[in-house]
Order: structure tokens, then C-alpha cells, then sequence
């Protein structure tokens, strides 16, 4: 009908707009729409399938009082936090070593960064075998001789958290490498011979004139890589599927995945994925209000 | 300058131009033998995974996984490719490698197709509106997949294609459509507007202007989102085993499946043989690629 009383507007650029039809569809049906549709049934007691009984916040209470989901959270914040620290940290002394004008540097990058073409499955099973008790570092140590060498991070609650994050930093850093590699070779070269005129040590002028200038490429990798972490999933699957002791790796997403699809028990599953989007608004916000608050003034 | 005055009279008793700085200074060993050390610990899953591939069962009870194979054997590929068992099916990650395959190809060629005719509507062809949905786009790409899951799948479902290839191609190119739609605009964007304009002047249309300008210069750029792609819909686990059957798994779930099932003795052999060959096509596509795999991943990160 609108298309009959205004056909001059709509029918504008129409091939334009058959061109982005799939991008409307994408961002209102399924990003807007069903991020809406699942807020919505989080407040319902839906099981099997959903349904529109209202309940309240009867699900987040329940969410919260579960401890399998209170150890999911606290799981995710230890490994986050490490996480970040580690692969920005080591990523970008990785970065500066690179760039030190080295021989072979292109070798030296295509070794880094190969793990980042592997998959999350395949980076977990690698590192579930050389963490292997009997097979692996800890039984090869043994075999030298040091039959007390102790070093098996998947079998223990305590430190299972360690054993994704060595297989995690392997996939991650390399990525982060180039980034801050990219970051780096941005910088004008004229800082640097400002700097060796005024006898700055070169440590110094990394820590205080390149850091802060590259202050964006730190936010966006932060942005990017907590974005990952939230989502972490397939590791934990491949590595310990959430163990041992049952739940002593598990992760919101695993949370997720599990009340909806194996419990059938679906408003836990919403009630969950909506606090997993609220802690990335809670990433996300400050950063958009950075990134793009500011621009508009200049 | 210096040099250059003194050169008429140096010029027989020794070398010219500055000092060359001696290659292994404390510097450079430091700084090499930091990076070498680095390596090592990227290097040793790969070599670890292919040194027991490689191993038969009792070698590798004994031996060290570090060593290589006192006597090299190709069953486990085998076995891992033919005959390795998931639930009630011993064929092997064959069946899973072939599905990964009719899943990958179809959703990279439907998703760039899309994406790269949006982000050249996005750039050339704006309209009311459109600058706003490429933002809730962007945004959209940070959310958590787990909260869209299920209305995915009731949309599936209504359109008849859950658990079938279509509904997941489907699926990775609704998911891949924010960052290729960004990597080509971004890319468009940089093709100088005058030779839209003139193709315009000569009374070229929305398709003709695609097909005749914009697709023959951006060939890179679709090489770059076709490594993207290839890799991350090869690698994906979580949109495979929601929104398949067991029958059409892509192989990271088989894969995962195979190695970490309960029943049975485990054959580590097997395992970093199926494992390899589950990373063998994204490690291929990572190695052929060289340069353009991380412009593509940097251009991914950050825009612009």
C-alpha cells in the first residue's frame, strides 16, 4: 500500500535497496528482533518450547543461585582478565621485537600467526595431548629422571584454567602480534629520530611516546579479543568439555548451550545468553562512546 | 661527508663506508634468541601433532611425543580418514570432511556475494536509512551468538530448513555479513568516485556499474574476504552443531566427536592424525596465502 502511495520514494535507487534487502533483513530480524525475542522469553518459564508465562525475574534468580553458573562467571573473569593482560602484553613485545628491523622477519610472522588459522577445536586437542599426563611434558620430564616433575594442568580444578589459557595465548597472540605490528609501523619515523636526538633511551620511547600513541590500536585489540573471550566455547568443548569434576572449566556459553539444547530448559538458557549480552554492552558502550562519541566534533 | 674526504687517500690501505655492526652482538642474540624461543613453543603442536600421526600405538605408548618416529607409518591417517568411529558410524572423518565441504562452499560464495553488493550499495548507491542498518551491523557482530540461537532456530524451522545444509549456509552468511560488508565498503570506498560518475555519465545502471568497474578492480579484496571465509566457516563448531543433524556434521564436530568420545581405547595416533587433517585445509589456505591472510584478519580488526 505504500509502495502505491509514495511509488516515487521507495522505488528510488531500487536496486540499491534489493541489494542491502538481506543487511535490513539480517540487522532487524535477526540481531534487533531476536536479541528482543530472547530478553523477552527470559522472563518466561518456557521448558521444552517457549511459552508466554511470566515469571518475572523467577529465571535470573534462579541463574544466580546455581553454582555451576556462579563458577561459569567466575571461570570466564579469571581467564579474561588473564587472557587479555597476557596476549596485549605479549603481543606487543612481540611486535616491538619484530620490529627491530630483523632478518626473516617474514618467517618468524608466518610461524606466529599459523595457530590463528586453526581452529579452537584443533588448538584444544593439540594441546589436551602434550598436556597428556602419561604421553606428554609431564611424562617426558618424569622419564629424565625427575620422577616428581608434576605438571598436568587439565586434571586439577585448581588449574585447569591455566591449561586453556597456554592454548589459548598459542591461537591468540600471534594475531595480536600483527596488530601491534600494524600499530607500530604507523608511527611516524620522525618521533623516533626526534627522540634519538634527544637521547631517549629506546626503551623509554616505546614505553612513553609509542604506547600512548597507539593508544587506539590497544583499544580495539581490548575490544576484539574480550569480544572472543565472551564467547569462548569450543575450547573448554575440546579441551576438558567442562571438566574435571564436572565443572570446574565451564563457561557461560557452555551454560547456554546446555540448558537450551540438552536440559531443555529454555528460559534458564535466555535468562543467561541476555547476561551474556549485557557484560559485552558493558565492554562495548564505553568503547562506542569513545571511538565514535568524539568524532562527530571533528 | 667525512667519508667521502678521506676516501682519495684510504682508498688502498682499507674498506670504505661506515663500520658494518658486527651481526652477533649481545643485541641481536638477545633479541634472536628470544624469538627463536618464541617458535618453539608455536612450532611444537604442529610438530608434535604430525610426529605422532606418524607412530604406531606401542611407539607411542613408550616413546617420547617430542621424538620422531623410529618407524614411520601411515595407518593412523588412514584409519583416521576411513574407518575411525563416531556413536554407530566407522566411516571414518571422511564423511565430516565432504560436509565441511558442500557447507563451506556454498556459504562463502553466497556470502560474499552478498556482502560485496551491499557494502557497493553501502558506498555508491546510499540511501535513506542505510548508514544506520550498516551501524546495527557493525554493532550486531559484537553480540553473543548464544542470544540469537534460538530465534535462529525457530526461524529455521518455519522456513522449513533447520537441520538441513541451506539452513546453516544460510546461517554463516548472516554471520559472516558483518565483517565482509565492512571489508568491502571499506575497499569501495577507496576506488576514486569519479569513475562511478562517468560510468554514470555513459548511462550505466546499479549492475552494470558492479560488474563492469567494481568487480574487475577488486579482486583482491574478494581474494581477502574468500581466505576469511574459507578459514572461519571451515573452523566453525558452535552454528554446526546447533543447527545440523549428526549426518551432516561438519568435520570440527566429527573431529571433536572422534577424540574426545568415552567408549573404547584411546589411539592417540589416530586422534593427531584426524586432528591434522581437520587443520590441514585452513593450514593450507593460511600457507598459499601468505600476505593477503593477514591483511585480511588486520583489515577484519581494524577498519579503515
Amino acid at each position: 500500500m505504500a509502495s502505491q502511495s509514495r511509488p516515487f520514494r521507495l522505488l528510488h535507487n531500487l536496486n540499491a535497496k534489493i541489494a542491502a534487502l538481506p543487511m535490513v533483513l539480517t540487522t532487524m530480524v535477526v540481531f534487533v528482533g531476536g536479541t528482543i525475542w530472547t530478553v523477552f522469553y527470559s522472563f518466561t518459564d518456557s521448558k521444552l518450547l517457549p511459552r508466554e508465562r511470566f515469571v518475572g525475574f523467577d529465571q535470573y534468580e534462579r541463574l544466580w543461585s546455581n553454582s555451576r553458573w556462579a563458577v561459569s562467571i567466575e571461570n570466564l573473569a579469571f581467564y579474561g582478565v588473564m587472557s587479555l593482560v597476557f596476549t596485549v602484553v605479549m603481543g606487543f613485545i612481540l611486535a616491538v621485537l619484530m620490529d627491530q628491523k630483523i632478518r626473516y622477519e617474514d618467517t618468524f610472522r608466518t610461524i606466529m600467526l599459523y595457530p590463528f588459522a586453526l581452529s579452537f577445536i584443533v588448538t584444544g586437542l593439540v594441546w589436551q595431548w602434550i598436556l597428556n599426563p602419561d604421553f606428554g611434558l609431564q611424562g617426558i620430564v618424569r622419564g629424565w629422571g625427575w620422577e616428581s616433575f608434576s605438571f598436568d594442568p587439565l586434571h586439577s580444578p585448581e588449574t585447569v584454567l591455566y591449561g586453556l589459557l597456554i592454548a589459548g595465548l598459542w591461537q591468540g597472540t600471534g594475531f595480536v602480534m600483527c596488530l601491534m605490528l600494524a600499530g607500530l609501523r604507523g608511527i611516524d619515523e620522525d618521533i623516533w629520530k626526534a627522540a634519538r636526538v634527544d637521547g631517549i633511551p629506546t626503551w623509554k620511547t616505546y614505553l612513553v611516546v609509542v604506547v600512548p600513541m597507539m593508544r587506539p590500536v590497544f583499544i580495539t585489540t581490548l575490544v576484539i579479543v574480550a569480544a572472543g573471550i565472551i564467547k569462548l566455547y569450543d575450547l573448554v568443548v575440546a579441551m576438558t568439555s567442562g571438566g574435571p569434576g564436572g565443572n570446574a572449566s565451564q563457561v557461560p556459553a557452555m551454560y547456554v548451550y546446555d540448558y537450551m539444547f540438552q536440559a531443555q530448559n529454555l528460559g534458564q538458557g535466555f535468562a543467561a545468553s541476555t547476561m551474556m549480552l549485557l557484560s559485552v554492552l558493558i565492554v562495548l558502550i564505553p568503547w562506542a562512546y569513545l571511538e565514535f562519541g568524539g568524532k562527530k566534533h571533528g | 661527508m667525512a667519508d667521502a674526504s678521506m676516501s682519495g687517500s684510504l682508498a688502498m690501505t682499507g674498506p670504505r663506508g661506515a663500520k658494518p655492526k658486527r651481526a652477533l652482538n649481545p643485541r641481536n642474540i638477545m633479541l634472536y634468541g628470544i624469538l627463536l624461543l618464541v617458535c618453539l613453543y608455536y612450532i611444537l603442536p604442529l610438530w608434535v601433532m604430525i610426529m605422532t600421526s606418524l607412530k604406531g600405538m606401542p611407539e607411542v605408548r613408550l616413546g617420547n611425543i617430542f621424538a620422531p618416529p623410529v618407524e614411520i607409518t601411515f595407518e593412523p591417517w588412514v584409519k583416521a580418514w576411513a574407518t575411525a568411529c563416531t556413536g554407530l558410524n566407522c566411516d571414518g572423518l571422511s564423511r565430516g570432511f565432504w560436509n565441511s565441504v558442500i557447507i563451506t562452499v556454498p556459504s562463502v560464495i553466497l556470502s560474499i556475494i552478498i556482502a560485496s553488493v551491499n557494502g557497493y550499495a553501502l558506498i555508491n548507491w546510499k540511501f535513506k536509512g542505510s548508514e544506520v542498518f550498516f551501524t546495527i551491523l557493525i554493532f550486531g557482530s559484537f553480540i553473543p551468538y548464544q542470544i540469537m540461537l534460538y530465534p535462529i532456530v525457530i526461524l529455521l524451522r518455519e522456513a522449513g530448513l533447520y537441520g538441513t545444509l541451506w539452513g546453516l549456509v544460510l546461517v554463516h552468511t548472516i554471520f559472516g555479513m558483518p565483517i565482509l560488508t565492512l571489508l568491502f565498503r571499506n575497499y569501495f570506498s577507496s576506488i576514486p568516485e569519479e569513475l562511478f560518475k562517468a560510468a554514470r555519465v555513459d548511462g550505466a545502471g546499479f549492475w552494470g556499474i558492479y560488474f563492469r568497474i567494481m568487480l574487475p578492480m577488486s579482486l583482491p579484496i574478494f581474494v581477502v574476504a574468500l581466505i576469511l571465509q574459507v578459514t572461519g566457516i571451515w573452523n566453525d563448531f558452535l552454528f554446526g552443531v546447533v543447527y545440523t543433524k549428526p549426518d551432516l556434521y561438519p568435520m570440527t564436530v566429527q573431529l571433536n566427536n572422534i577424540v574426545n568420545s568415552v567408549q573404547g581405547v584411546k589411539e592417540y595416533n589416530v586422534n593427531m592424525a584426524a586432528t591434522l587433517l581437520t587443520g590441514m585445509v585452513p593450514l593450507v589456505v593460511y600457507f598459499v596465502s601468505g600476505k593477503l591472510f593477514v591483511r585480511g584478519i588486520a583489515a577484519g580488526a581494524v577498519k579503515g
